[in-house]
């Protein structure tokens, strides 16, 4: 019963690989518009927080489609990039990484935000007293003081990710091996007459994953906290 | 050196203070409430002077005539607060090591021995702030500021936050600072006592204004 077919273990790679990259290279935007929303007063500051939120009260379809329209092939910044970057977002897992990367977005900025505010502005102002350039207070101060925010957001950012579903299968479809992750690849054998022991397993393993991630975070905010206050 | 002559509004309250000191300990003395950590932030360059000029060691720090604002990480100053505000993230020795990384200046382990042996925190340094008692971490941050060889120190009631036993049990530390160390110091304090023992010269503040300035019998005149 418990054997997992090329394709499901093609779906499962798959889903890992583009959740691990799109957590990877959304976490230094995501801490850098943190220390923005945290830190600084800006014209717009209200409606750059509102944009970043919307993936998360948008329906994913509307997300997805947006994006196509944006990144696809004709799309504004889709053409650009595949012209002079070659870049290509629509119908490849890198489109999926992206659609997977934008949805998780205010799940990952969230805690960060919420750490940076945490940390205290008085630290700063004495490691500024002692040389430091404002790079280096954040670099030496902030940031260390925020890690278990980062790894909290990167981690439910993460999770978000493997589980994405409407935004991905609008903007880059439902391809066995290039853009097919565990959710597409469950919702398609839901609909084939013999899926289910098949879309079983998937669900079983998804169920796994984000018990994994949950647990995972939990132990790194712990560790983290403990070594924060000197423990 | 240190030269200050600058006002700046906080809301209400203005801060206007002018005085020229060549003291080693010059006291900055009033009430709570009279401006002395406004004008030692100001000093620090935490704030900025909304008029007027500082000049620390002959450098002019603040002019703003001039457009000049040399911003307080590069004023290499030192700055003791009330609360410590020891790194909590990192232990003794690296909260000491941070003013030295951070101006980039060489490894220095005779003034580092020095500072460690003159404030008595050799057997600290493997710890972590969060197990310190509050008389050991305000004499880290004493260190921590000295090893940045910053040319001013600056301090703001390092004693404020304790209690009777541990100023006195500080005290001498501070007292030997000020005739070994060889740097010019601005203290704030609220305690006339405190001040008597350790400036050699006083600013006396009240709502904003310096009311005397002299030597540390201003302290005894009428307030």
């Amino acid at each position: 019963m418990f054997e997992i077919s090329p394709t499901e273990w093609t779906a499962i790679l798959l889903s890992l690989r583009v959740a691990v990259i799109a957590t990877l290279v959304a976490t230094p935007f995501g801490i850098a518009l943190a220390w923005l929303l945290a830190r600084r007063d800006f014209w717009g500051k209200s409606i750059l927080d509102a944009a970043v939120h919307l993936p998360l009260v948008l329906p994913p379809v509307v997300t997805g489609y947006l994006l196509l329209l944006t990144f696809g092939k004709r799309g504004l910044v889709g053409a650009w990039l595949a012209d002079h970057l070659g870049i290509v977002f629509a119908f490849r897992w890198t489109g999926a990484a992206l659609a997977c990367g934008v949805m998780s977005f205010p799940l990952l900025v969230r805690p960060i935000r919420l750490s940076i505010e945490a940390v205290d502005r008085r630290l700063e102002q004495a490691a500024e007293t002692l040389g430091a350039a404002p790079w280096w207070v954040f670099a030496t101060v902030t940031l260390p003081l925020a890690l278990p925010g980062v790894l909290a957001g990167m981690v439910l950012g993460f999770a978000k990710a493997i589980g994405e579903f409407g935004a991905t299968i609008t903007f880059v479809s439902n391809i066995p091996g290039e853009t097919q992750t565990i959710s597409s690849a469950i919702y398609s054998l839901i609909q084939t007459p013999d899926g289910d022991a098949a879309a079983g397993r998937l669900v079983i393993i998804s169920v796994a994953i984000a018990m994994g991630a949950l647990i995972a975070a939990e132990w790194f905010a712990r560790r983290a906290t403990a070594r924060l206050h000197g423990q | 050196m240190l030269r200050v002559d600058i006002t700046k509004q906080l809301g209400e309250f203005t801060l206007a203070a002018s005085f020229t000191s060549e003291g080693r300990v010059i006291g900055l003395f009033g009430a709570s409430g009279s401006g002395k950590t406004s004008l030692i932030n100001t000093i620090a360059g935490l704030l900025r002077p909304d008029r007027g000029t500082i000049v620390i060691d002959g450098e002019t720090v603040d002019d703003t005539a001039a457009g000049i604002h040399v911003p307080a990480y590069r004023r290499r100053i030192g700055y003791v607060f009330q609360d410590a505000r020891l790194f909590p993230h990192l232990d003794i020795r690296q909260n000491l090591d941070y003013g030295r990384r951070m101006n980039g200046l060489a490894d220095d382990p005779v003034q580092r021995k020095r500072v460690v042996e003159l404030l008595d925190i050799g057997a600290l340094l493997d710890r972590r702030p969060g197990k310190l008692s509050g008389g050991e971490r305000q004499r880290v941050a004493l260190g921590r500021a000295l090893l940045s060889k910053p040319r001013l120190l600056l301090l703001d009631e390092p004693l404020g936050a304790l209690d009777e036993g541990r100023k006195l049990e500080i005290l001498p530390y501070l007292a030997r600072l000020r005739d070994e160390a060889g740097i010019p110091m601005v203290y704030v304090s609220h305690d006339a006592a405190e001040l008597r023992q350790l400036a050699t010269q006083i600013v006396m503040l009240r709502r904003g204004q310096v009311t005397a300035f002299g030597g540390v019998k201003v302290l005894t005149g009428p307030q």
